[in-house]
């Protein structure tokens, strides 16, 4: 290992050529594909000319409803490099057997299990869940945007930024090889000396105060921004499951943002707060994180739970059973996330009335979540159920959820947990919940709402295909890891020595397969559908005959959302409006106060990027000079007072007379 | 009829899928030894509790998504309906009464089968005489192998451990360097081995046979490799087996250790006739290199008592046990401060 001396050693840092990994024929292969890629997609830009409308309408825009689809995006390309991560893990472990080592050493397995479950719920799921809230919550509430718009877009960037620093590490270094929480002593400087756990503490902290600040924001927006008459219980379940979840960012982010500070110092400047020597303590930060870690899986899943309840009643063509029990049900949720960090590692060896507490205290979880699943039961009887996509997903969610609830709680029964803690049994469980609850809830939502953002539906048939292949593909994927689980299987193994194992591994690796073409067939239905746009095109605003008021826009709906702040009556309050035979008012309009796009929040993140790479590698140069750049930058945004602008009330004439002649048109 | 037409597919399903896992060895519900054979048990009540509401939220699911579909126009269709005090009492007390079942279960099941507590029965049928005194297994996860060390019997063996068939084992484990978890699936549920911290786990073999053993927290790139065999014999056997490595010349002297806790992958079974003086000890205190400070003579509160010589008086050896009586002791009080883990250095 070379390694920098005097000059290049002050800039370059630890960095030299042997961090590009051109002897490891993967990853060579796919740079070299991501280049071509990457080539292409930047060459068709520049054919287009898309260059002016990418920076001034995308990059720098502050319409939640832009930033949005962005997020999205964002977490689709992610879900391809995560999911590419899986059929690796899976491809191993079904032909690692015996004699055959496979074809990834532990080096690199390990960093593709780390980095899988990193990005699975940090640069996929998140963004995701984060999208879909920032596109769907001001409409809801009928507001025109967010509380802060600029800080909206900055949090995407730092998400973005994110994102890009553990991309980096494909090809510039390593990643982790500690698993997706990177516990210490295995994640402090003595065990992993080199750069793949700085990464990722870098990479999760810039995506951290992004997700910080949008959480922020989205309790301001619901608590101050909502359309007069909405009172709390009257909010739509959506945005109610946003508002908690946006209660559990702001409670629990700054939790992992402290802890990882924490291992950074131990890691920087020699700290023992998580050293096995000198009164550090390791189980400190496996306890801290999880005071995290447990809330962010109920900052995933409320959202998803949100989509079905607005999925379920609008395809049932019915009202949502039990609102008040479902609120409720949310909220306690929300308060008894923090009461059960302790129930992932009751194997520490804690005393069996702390491990009964938090294990009782898990389980009681399941008495909310139950109720919510009959809510949505008794939302269908007696319901008109129509079988669209996002219905499908939410039967798939049902029934496959529940089978995760249940070995969850399984799990929570700590004599239980301590036979399956770690195993297959337990990949199988939070999979089951995670691609179950929160991946279908996202698939739920993204085809629910996908015509209220592009102005046209998806294609069903691809959407239906998609779904049958994720639902068989995840069962064929995950029922096994449950048998290998009780066979006492445990995780994160790269190689086995009982042949008898191989046929479970095998047909988990089919279920892969099956997924594989599920994803497929999602990509080739948004395809599929902008082909045919002009037979999928919904002229109404309003195409699932829907309850709540983002179905009172056009689709998509003009930048200032609402020519006029709807008034709600009710909790469908785009029900109720159709039912008391609402008329869209077509004159009086007045100047709309708009906010000004900006290139700060990208300018800002990508600075943070720079300094969190800097810091990776020991360029301290680099790394200060970016982070004065950044405090300067931010100083320099603060005295920027042209943010604003009024949208003429004429435009909005405009506007709103074209989408009259487009309902007239379309009768 | 499509409730008969859903069973028509599923039940084969069902029915195919419970003869594959017959097929194979599913360990954790058919354990050896009767800590985990309770544990399993336990799994497999639970699970059933659970399915009193989860069989009949699926099938209720499937039937209303197919009763309710659109083109049945002959269902009923109530769109306004959306409340129902009886209905709301009934979703909210159903898994509440599961839980309530279930949450006595576990209170019950978690401190049965502590693995801090000293068993009181050998299997179901046979209580344990109070006489009986346990066999003492200290357990040093290294990276990436396992020491077992006999501290009664003064040897001390590399990825093999043996233990009498119907004795119980009091095992005390840690870890040198980075966390592990001490799991042999056969015997009993596992607990984690962590650097600095001692764990303990009581259990005991009740079939004769050659079992699995290994870590079941992932640590590093040798974690594939740190198996060992669990080797469940009968009394006789076990005298030999200890004689054998008796018969070993290696001696586990502290610098024996220094060198044998170097990492190292899928290292063969190896037997020390002799261990060092206290060796789980000063591994606990970290301290095996005799010019660390034990970490029992770091901790503030002036409770420092003169660092121990290598020699010590033959009714000081207890001590290492005492240090796991005093982790007993600070974990037993059940208090929060304790789920953190302390580790044990108080003196």
């Amino acid at each position: 290992m070379s390694e920098n001396t005097g000059f290049a050693k002050l800039i370059f840092g630890r960095l030299t050529w042997e961090a590009i990994p051109l002897h490891e024929p993967i990853l060579l292969a796919t740079f070299i594909a991501v280049a071509v890629g990457g080539a292409a997609v930047l060459g068709l830009i520049t054919y287009f000319r898309w260059w002016g409308t990418l920076w001034r309408d995308w990059v720098t825009s502050i319409d939640h409803k832009r930033l949005g689809i962005m997020y999205v995006v964002l977490g689709l390309v992610m879900l391809l490099r995560g999911f590419a991560d899986a059929v690796m893990m899976r491809a191993q472990q079904a032909i690692s057997f015996g004699d055959s080592m496979g074809y990834l050493p532990p080096h690199h397995y390990d960093q593709i299990f780390t980095a899988h479950g990193v990005i699975m719920i940090f640069f996929v799921a998140m963004p995701l869940v984060v999208g879909l809230m920032n596109f769907v919550v001001p409409l809801q509430i009928g507001a025109r945007d967010v509380a802060f718009p600029f800080l909206n877009n900055f949090s995407f960037w730092m998400t973005a930024s994110g994102a890009g620093l553990v991309m980096m590490s494909l090809f510039v270094g390593e990643f982790a090889r500690t698993g997706w929480l990177a516990y210490p002593p295995l994640s402090g400087i003595i065990a992993s000396p080199d750069v793949g756990v700085d990464y990722y503490i870098w990479g999760l902290q810039i995506a951290g105060v992004g997700t910080l600040l949008t959480g922020v924001n989205f309790i301001v927006t619901i608590v101050k921004m909502r359309a007069p008459g909405m009172d709390v219980m009257k909010m739509p379940i959506f945005t109610w499951t946003a508002l908690c979840t946006n209660v559990l960012i702001v409670a629990a982010f700054p939790v992992l943002t402290a802890v990882l500070a924490l291992l950074s110092l131990d890691r920087y400047v020699g700290t023992n707060f998580f050293t096995n020597d000198l009164g550090g303590n390791p189980m400190m930060y496996v306890n801290l994180i999880w005071i995290w870690g447990h809330p962010e899986v109920y900052i995933l899943v409320l959202p998803a739970f949100g989509v079905f309840s607005e999925v379920v009643s609008t395809y049932c063509g019915k009202r949502l059973f039990g609102y008040a029990s479902m609120v409720y049900a949310t909220v306690v949720i929300t308060i008894l996330s923090y009461l059960v960090w302790l129930h992932h590692f009751f194997t520490m060896g804690s005393g069996a009335s702390v491990n009964s507490f938090f294990g009782i205290t898990t389980m009681i979880i399941s008495i909310p979540t139950g109720a919510k699943i009959f809510n949505w039961l008794f939302t269908m009887y007696r319901g008109r159920i129509r079988y669209e996509p996002p219905m499908l997903w939410t039967i798939g969610f049902m029934v496959t959820f529940v089978i995760g609830g249940m070995t969850g709680v399984l799990t929570a029964v700590p004599p239980a947990d301590f036979v399956l803690h770690n195993s297959l049994f337990l990949v199988a469980h939070f999979h089951n919940v995670i691609i179950g609850g929160v991946l279908f809830g996202l698939m739920a939502g993204i085809t629910f709402w996908f015509p209220k953002a592009f102005g046209y539906r998806l294609d069903p048939f691809w959407g239906k295909c998609s779904f049958w292949f994720w639902l068989i593909g995840f069962y064929f994927a995950f029922m096994p890891l449950y048998a290998l689980g009780l066979m006492g299987v445990t995780r994160r193994l790269s190689h086995f020595d009982d042949r008898a194992l191989q046929i479970w591994f095998q047909v988990a690796a089919f279920g892969a397969f099956l997924i594989a073409l599920g994803i497929a067939c999602f990509l080739i239905q948004l395809v599929v559908s902008f082909m045919r746009r002009e037979q999928l095109r919904d002229t109404t605003g309003d195409p699932w005959n829907g309850r709540t008021l983002e179905w009172s826009t056009s689709s998509p709906p003009p930048a200032y959302n609402f020519a006029f702040t709807p008034i709600v009556h009710d909790s469908d309050a785009w029900w109720d409006m159709k039912l008391r035979g609402h008329a869209r008012p077509q004159s009086g309009f007045i100047p709309i106060h708009m906010p000004k796009n900006t290139p700060a929040g990208v300018i800002l993140a990508l600075l943070s990027a720079v300094c969190g790479f800097g810091l990776i590698w020991h360029m301290w140069p680099l790394a200060a000079g970016s982070f004065a750049l950044l405090v300067v930058g931010t100083i320099v945004h603060t005295f920027n007072y042209d943010r604003e602008y009024y949208l003429p009330a004429d435009e909005v004439l405009r506007v709103e007379d074209a989408r009259t002649r487009g309902l007239a048109a379309h009768g | 009829m499509v409730p008969s037409r859903a069973i028509g597919f599923l039940l084969p399903l069902a029915l195919s899928c419970t003869a594959l896992l017959a097929g194979c060895d599913m360990v954790v519900l058919r354990p050896s030894g009767y800590v985990a054979q309770q544990q399993g048990q336990l799994v497999v009540i639970s699970t059933l509790l659970m399915l009193l509401i989860i069989v009949p939220v699926i099938v209720l699911t499937l039937v209303f998504a197919w009763h309710y579909r659109a083109s049945n126009t002959k269902a009923t269709y109530t769109p306004d309906w959306d409340h129902s005090i009886q209905l709301e009492l009934i979703i909210w007390a159903g898994p509440l009464l599961i839980i309530l079942a279930l949450g006595a279960l576990t209170w019950i099941g978690t401190h049965t089968l502590d693995p801090y507590r000293a068993l009181t029965r050998i299997d179901s049928p046979r209580p344990l005489s109070i006489e009986a005194e346990p066999l003492k297994i200290e357990v040093v996860a290294l990276d990436w192998k396992w020491l077992f060390i006999y501290p009664d019997h003064g040897i001390a063996v590399v990825n093999e451990l043996a233990i009498p068939v119907d004795i119980p084992v009091h095992f005390t484990i840690t870890a040198s360097s980075v966390m592990n978890s001490f799991y042999i699936p056969a015997l009993a549920g596992q607990i984690y081995a962590m650097p600095g911290m001692a764990t303990t786990l009581h259990a005991v073999i009740n079939k004769h046979g050659e079992y699995e053993g290994f870590s079941a927290n992932y640590s590093g790139a040798g974690f594939n490799g740190m198996r060992f065999k669990l080797l469940g014999v009968s009394a006789g056997e076990f005298d030999s087996w200890l004689q054998k490595a008796r018969a070993s010349k290696d001696e586990l002297t502290r610098e024996g250790y220094l060198e044998l806790e170097k990492p190292s992958e899928r290292v063969p079974v190896r037997r020390y006739g002799t261990v060092a003086i206290d060796l789980f000890d000063l591994v606990v205190n970290r301290c095996v290199d005799s010019r660390a400070v034990c970490v029992r003579h770091m901790m503030m509160g002036g409770h420092a008592e003169p660092a121990r010589t290598v020699a010590r008086a033959p009714g000081r050896e207890a001590d290492a046990l005492n240090l796991i009586a005093d982790a007993a002791v600070c974990r037993a009080d059940g208090s929060l401060a304790t789920a953190l883990a302390s580790p044990v250095y108080r003196d």
